[in-house]
């Protein structure tokens, strides 16, 4: 095992994949940084630092620094998916899928299905999510619902380190396209990474705890402050089952059932509004294939029906905080 | 270019292919049996075999809604796409593909496309894995003259031109895009060609419907991007001789337009013309391969009707490879 930050495991599992398979490349914008400049190529090395030595070590024909253009970043790594490479494409901000969503949704995601099954598309879509860096309305937001409703996408977010390995090894060996959501506020993260080959099946939810009054069910940040809400409730007695998804497509609803069998309670949380949410889609399917078991009715901790605000503390009004989680919990529990 | 006789006779056999393929669904369409949007490709046929006919299997296309000319003259199989028009299990693409969305990876066929604008990226993705094959290959984007004012196609001519890779831009100019004219749509102090080069490629020009004409600029237009200059475009003067759909009433089209077009824009009238005059081939030998394409088609229609509908059990396969 070592130890190493998520940005690191990203950065060592990009390494050690491009060397295993010399179809896997590389592209988005700055992923070199530095091109045309008098600071040259690798003045940046991505700015989520996320790609440094790459470029240097597998060269520009698998290390492509793209202009700003979403919709050619998707669509060229659909078209090189097709034409036998894996293409890894990054989204300096997951918001930017709006840019480019007609080549992920319309195209890349459907490509296997309306060609009767004839094809595969390996391609990896990187996208950098998540509020908590007052980078506001347009550069905070957590659009993995959105993909996960998509059929022919899958949807990963890793929340440790060793996940990071683990699920972007999977992601690279898989013939799907994956949608690699990395929350900026947790590239710093630190943990155990297992050395070696590691890979992260999807589909199997992480159980962070094991308490058996209320199942909180969770993914990205919100897992940390699930986990912050639980401390909390503990001191109380209080027992929490903690799932981090890990992937919200495909979905471990085996195990959020299993679960929520045992403790007839559950709150869900999602960073991002309410409607057509996560966390609607996960209550609605607690409900109807688990009804009998629960003793109070679902609880959702979202953001509210608004965009992300700019203010410190409007953005920390807006994201779902471990107090609400906290306080859903006590209030699924107080039900009768 | 000294095309020898069987390459002629291979030529007009695709452009008669895909006039008649056309022809014949123009006719098929009006019974009701054929669903959803389809769109013709009659009139332009010179432009796809004058290109496909120069491509290897390994060079990869990317189509467009308009795409059965595309699909026929890069060696997709001609029966398979009339079941898959027709929706069924034995269709290319098993009946969920339909006329927009055909695609046979196998012959470098990437897919046609529902979306206006679609595929130009994903041909500069298959020309940067050529690139990195090393092996000459190529990534060929159709684009017409509605395609040409997305921004999906001005940021791929931009990706190509900055990653030097070997991507060609096909225009194929039939002026309408939908039911607007080019001359409205298309913002230019010249012309769509003149637009990539603005970009910084190389550009060539033809007239679309003389496949002598459009083989001869795309012959020159590949050796250069093959020869590692990165990419190029090419626009073609071409005709489209239905509406933008099946059922479009056409009422944007000037008086005897249609007939004039189908009179003096015939590419392969004019091919006729061309090889028979110059001693290449003879009429007998054109009406044998007419009569064999009308036979061709006439069986991928009985053999359509004939086949089975897709199993509804199947409505959820193949969208992923893997799903756990």
């Amino acid at each position: 095992m070592a130890i190493m930050n998520i940005r690191e495991a990203i950065v060592s599992t990009l390494h050690a994949e491009m060397e295993r398979d010399s179809d896997i490349i590389l592209l988005g914008e700055d992923v070199v940084g530095g091109n045309g400049t008098a600071g040259g190529p690798e003045a940046i090395g991505g700015i989520w630092g996320t790609s440094p030595g790459l470029w240097k070590k597998f060269g520009p024909e698998r290390v492509i620094d793209t202009p700003i253009s979403e919709s050619a970043i998707i669509g060229a790594a659909a078209g090189a998916a097709l034409s036998g490479k894996r293409p890894v494409a990054e989204l300096m901000f997951a918001d930017f899928v709006g840019v480019s969503l007609d080549q992920i949704w319309n195209q890349m995601a459907k490509f296997r299905y309306m060609f009767g099954g004839k094809t595969k598309c390996p391609a990896v879509v990187r996208l950098v999510y998540g509020a908590g860096m007052q980078t506001a309305a347009q550069h905070s937001q957590s659009v993995y619902a959105m993909l996960t409703a998509m059929p022919g996408l899958k949807v990963v977010l890793p929340t440790t380190p060793a996940d990071a390995k683990g699920l972007l090894t999977e992601a690279l060996r898989g013939d799907d396209p994956v949608m690699f959501f990395e929350h900026k506020t947790l590239y710093g993260v630190k943990g155990e990474v297992p050395e070696g080959d590691h890979r992260q099946r999807f589909g199997e939810a992480r159980v962070v705890r094991e308490g058996g009054d209320v199942t909180v069910v969770a993914c990205g940040r919100m897992v940390n402050f699930s986990e912050k809400a639980a401390d909390a409730v503990a001191k109380d007695g209080i027992g929490i089952d903690l799932l981090d998804l890990r992937t919200t497509s495909p979905l471990d609803e085996d195990a959020i059932l299993e679960s929520v069998e045992q403790t007839g309670r559950l709150v869900v949380v999602d960073e991002s509004p309410p409607r057509c949410s996560l966390a609607a889609d996960i209550a609605a399917m607690v409900t109807e294939r688990a009804f009998t078991s629960l003793k109070a009715p679902p609880a959702m901790v979202t953001a509210p029906h608004s965009p992300i605000p700019f203010a410190r503390n409007l953005e920390r009004a807006w994201v779902p905080s471990p107090q609400k989680i906290e306080e859903a919990v006590r209030r699924v529990l107080a039900f009768r | 270019m000294q095309l020898n006789r069987d390459e002629l006779l291979g030529a007009y056999r695709r452009m008669k292919t895909i006039r008649e393929f056309e022809e014949r669904l123009h006719e098929e369409i009006k019974t009701g049996e054929i669903g959803g949007f389809t769109h013709l490709y009659a009139g332009q046929e010179a432009v796809a075999v004058g290109i496909c006919d120069q491509l290897t299997v390994d060079d990869k296309i990317v189509s467009t809604h308009r795409g059965h000319g595309h699909c026929i003259a890069k060696g997709c199989d001609v029966k398979g796409m009339m079941k898959e028009i027709y929706g069924r299990a034995g269709g290319l693409c098993k009946g969920r593909a339909g006329s927009m969305h055909i695609a046979d990876l196998e012959v470098g066929m990437l897919g046609a496309n529902g979306i206006v604008g679609g595929g130009a990226p994903q041909a500069v993705g298959a020309a940067i894995a050529a690139r990195i094959d090393g092996k000459g290959r190529v990534g060929v984007t159709f684009s017409g003259d509605g395609a040409c004012n997305q921004g999906t196609t001005f940021e791929a001519m931009n990706l190509a031109v900055v990653t030097k890779v070997p991507a060609i831009f096909v225009f194929e100019n039939n002026h309408y895009s939908e039911h607007t004219g080019d001359a409205y749509a298309v913002g230019t102090s010249k012309d769509i060609a003149s637009r990539a080069e603005g970009f910084g490629m190389k550009a060539w020009r033809a007239n679309g419907c003389d496949f002598f004409e459009t083989y001869a600029a795309f012959t020159e237009l590949l050796e250069y991007v093959r020869a590692g200059n990165g990419p190029a475009a090419i626009e073609l003067d071409t005709e489209r001789y239905y509406g933008h759909f099946e059922g479009d009433p056409q009422r944007y089209r000037g008086k005897g337009e249609l007939d004039r077009i189908r009179a003096e824009r015939d590419c392969l009238k004019a091919f006729r013309a061309r090889v028979t005059g110059a001693a290449l081939l003879t009429d007998a030998d054109l009406d044998a391969v007419d009569a064999e394409v009308l036979a061709l088609i006439e069986e991928a229609v009985a053999e359509a009707r004939a086949d089975e509908q897709p199993d509804p059990a199947t409505v959820a396969d193949d969208v992923y490879v893997e799903y756990y």
